[in-house]
């Protein structure tokens, strides 16, 4: 026990008397938390609108100004006619086009008016047809209460009630701020212990710990243990960051967000000394991690959702750690899930840490 | 039975034979010196001995422990001092002899009245990192750290390689103070003057053993006379020296050139000939043979 307690110690005074290693540790998870959820929201805002008006009338007055009213589009002005406007959107001046028909006004009130037509550039094809739902919103609403202030009943468009659960606000910064937290300790606590050994291994410090009746075990444990309190630090960081800054705090019990990082970080580093043990160089180690993290970061729905996926990548998933985490980290966080629902996720979670570290204690070789 | 028992011991990697069917034994308080240029196999033998590597065939026993099956008692009982300097060096002196203590399940204090002799030279630069001292202070450093469980064994490889000769020889006052504590000891160096300070010493090269004996044993073997020769052009008299009759060899020897005498050899006749050949200022001169000379004669042969 005292060894291993000696041995956290020194790893500790190490990477105090780095030059680099403590700033890292600050600095990353503050600059993942500030800057990234901004650039990773895949939200459409400012969507180019051109509007062709061919009515002129007070609807349509009402739908341009409804259009110009919200963040979600840029109003581009209106152009004389649908040719103009469809040249704009060629090269690329819009997104979408709006064209109101003549007599739109006239005709509504008779119930049977020639539709708007929304024509949107797809080759984005994620901002075209958000952009195209959008325009779709805004001109439904806008046209709804002109419906109800003029006290005409409503059309025969199908009135349906949308509702976004656990994200009401559609706010995809929610949706990926828990995937950051993963990435975060995916990077830190899978390179930081590979690192390590081996430039233990390099400078050669692990041959005179090699000739001491230091146990494999005690030598593993003081490696992970400095590496799992790093990460449960940097988690915290992060997460404090998230609820000052985004107002983001799991609806569910911090708790079982903590219960599952312990054992992910077990994963993670497990993983790390493993490719460390079997690797001679720091080039080898690198390249074999990240294989790993680009799987990782890809594969286990940190970006798209798994469900999304085709069928054989799906079951490729279930061997893929992070899912599990990122599972219970999207739970807990926006739908606040308790743990007794999330049960199949903290034992696969175990079963990796489990498999992993005893890996790396097996592969760790005092004798070759 | 001895400390160290070594019988044929081989060890391979890929086609080059580190070690081929090396056999010696070293007694309980001795100061056994493997002597040898690079390639020798010196290293692969610290390695073999403190149970870092496996060997291919053969068998080896320290403290009566067999390497192969006794590693784990092996590694409570020796100290192992490696050629590169492998201490932690962004950790002081202090924190690194701590460490190896804690390692070892012990404490500084407890091994302190072997270690102090060493550690008192460095002790005032003890909150200095270790990558911070110069080459002889990590030496001592490094030999305090083997030191600190007090093992019955001492392996050091090259232990002087890289330090000046004030160092050097100061190293060895502490391997013979280390000696008197009944401490085994076995030292690899690439240098012949240090196999002087050895009770017994072993010729090695290319992974074998080319003689065992005690320094002036080994120096005793040398059995043919020996010249010191010099001229004004050193090039052209080796040259010419080497061409003549009834040397056997001739290279190199410090400030001079070495002949090995055959049978026929005729100093007189070699005096001549050199200054016949325009060679100026030639000095021939009988010399005593020193463990170098045995080395390359064994080498040669």
């Amino acid at each position: 026990m005292r060894t291993l307690l000696v041995l956290i110690q020194k790893e500790f005074l190490q990477i105090r008397r780095n030059a680099f290693l403590p700033r890292l540790i600050v600095a990353f998870p503050i600059m993942i938390m500030l800057v990234m959820p901004w650039i990773t929201a895949m939200d459409v805002r400012h969507v180019g609108v051109a509007v062709v008006d061919n009515d002129h009338s007070g609807v349509s007055r009402r739908i341009i100004s409804h259009i110009g009213a919200t963040d979600w589009f840029t109003l581009h002005g209106m152009a004389a006619d649908y040719e103009t406007a469809l040249r704009q959107l060629e090269r690329g001046q819009v997104d979408v086009i709006v064209e109101i028909p003549e007599h739109f006004e006239r005709d509504m009130v008779r119930a049977e008016p020639k539709p708007i037509s929304i024509s949107a550039n797809s080759v984005n094809a994620t901002k075209g047809s958000l952009g195209m739902q959008y325009v779709l919103q805004t001109v439904a609403k806008t046209l709804k209460e002109l419906q109800a202030e003029r006290g005409l009943v409503a059309g025969a468009s199908e009135l349906t009630v949308v509702q976004n659960r656990y994200n009401p606000s559609l706010n995809y910064r929610h949706y990926m701020i828990p995937a950051l937290m993963i990435m975060l300790m995916v990077l830190i606590c899978g390179f930081l212990p590979t690192l390590n050994i081996v430039g233990e291994k390099e400078t050669g410090t692990i041959e005179q710990i090699n000739v001491t009746p230091l146990s494999k075990l005690t030598f593993s444990l003081g490696k992970l243990v400095p590496y799992w309190l790093i990460g449960l630090f940097m988690l915290t960081v992060a997460m404090l960051i998230a609820r000052a800054v985004y107002g983001l705090w799991p609806v569910g019990a911090p708790g079982v967000i903590y219960l599952a990082a312990m054992l992910f970080i077990l994963v993670m580093s497990g993983l790390g000394v493993t490719v460390a043990n079997m690797s001679d160089t720091m080039q080898q180690a690198m390249f074999v991690m990240f294989f790993f993290v680009m799987i990782f970061m890809l594969m286990s729905g940190l970006m798209t959702p798994i469900e999304s996926m085709p069928r054989w990548a799906q079951t490729i998933t279930l061997f893929l750690p992070p899912r599990y985490f990122i599972e219970v980290m999207r739970a807990v966080y926006l739908k606040g899930t308790a743990f007794t629902e999330l049960w199949r996720c903290f034992a696969a979670l175990g079963l990796f840490a489990l498999l992993f570290n005893l890996l790396s204690v097996v592969t760790y070789k005092k004798q070759a | 039975m001895d400390v160290i028992e070594i019988n044929r011991l081989s060890k391979r990697y890929g086609q080059v034979r580190a070690l081929d069917e090396v056999s010696l034994s070293v007694g309980r308080g001795e100061l056994f010196g493997l002597i040898g240029p690079d390639g020798a196999g010196k290293t692969t033998l610290f390695r073999l001995l403190t149970t870092l590597i496996s060997p291919d065939s053969g068998a080896a026993t320290v403290e009566g422990l067999d390497i192969v099956h006794g590693y784990r008692r092996i590694r409570e009982l020796v100290g192992y001092m490696p050629g590169r300097f492998s201490l932690y060096p962004d950790l002081t002196v202090e924190e690194n002899l701590n460490f190896f203590a804690a390692l070892f399940g012990t404490h500084v204090q407890d091994a302190y009245d072997l270690v102090a002799p060493i550690y008192r030279q460095i002790e005032p630069f003890k909150n200095r990192r270790a990558g911070k001292l110069s080459g002889g202070m990590k030496q001592k450093l490094a030999l305090s750290c083997a030191l600190i469980h007090r093992p019955s064994v001492l392996f050091l490889d090259e232990p002087t390689t890289g330090v000046d000769a004030v160092s050097r020889s100061e190293f060895w006052d502490m391997l013979a103070g280390l000696k008197a504590k009944d401490i085994t000891m076995l030292v690899s160096t690439p240098y012949m003057d240090e196999a002087q300070r050895c009770d017994r010493i072993a010729l090695c090269n290319e992974g074998r053993i080319l003689g065992i004996d005690t320094p002036a044993g080994i120096v005793s073997r040398f059995d043919s006379r020996l010249y010191a020769v010099s001229a004004g052009n050193m090039f052209t008299l080796l040259q010419a020296t080497r061409t003549f009759e009834g040397v056997d060899a001739c290279y190199p020897f410090g400030s001079t050139h070495h002949i090995v005498a055959g049978g026929n050899f005729d100093a007189a006749a070699l005096d001549g000939h050199l200054k016949a050949d325009g060679l100026q200022d030639v000095r021939i001169a009988p010399c005593m043979p020193t463990i170098e000379d045995v080395f390359i004669k064994l080498m040669q042969r």
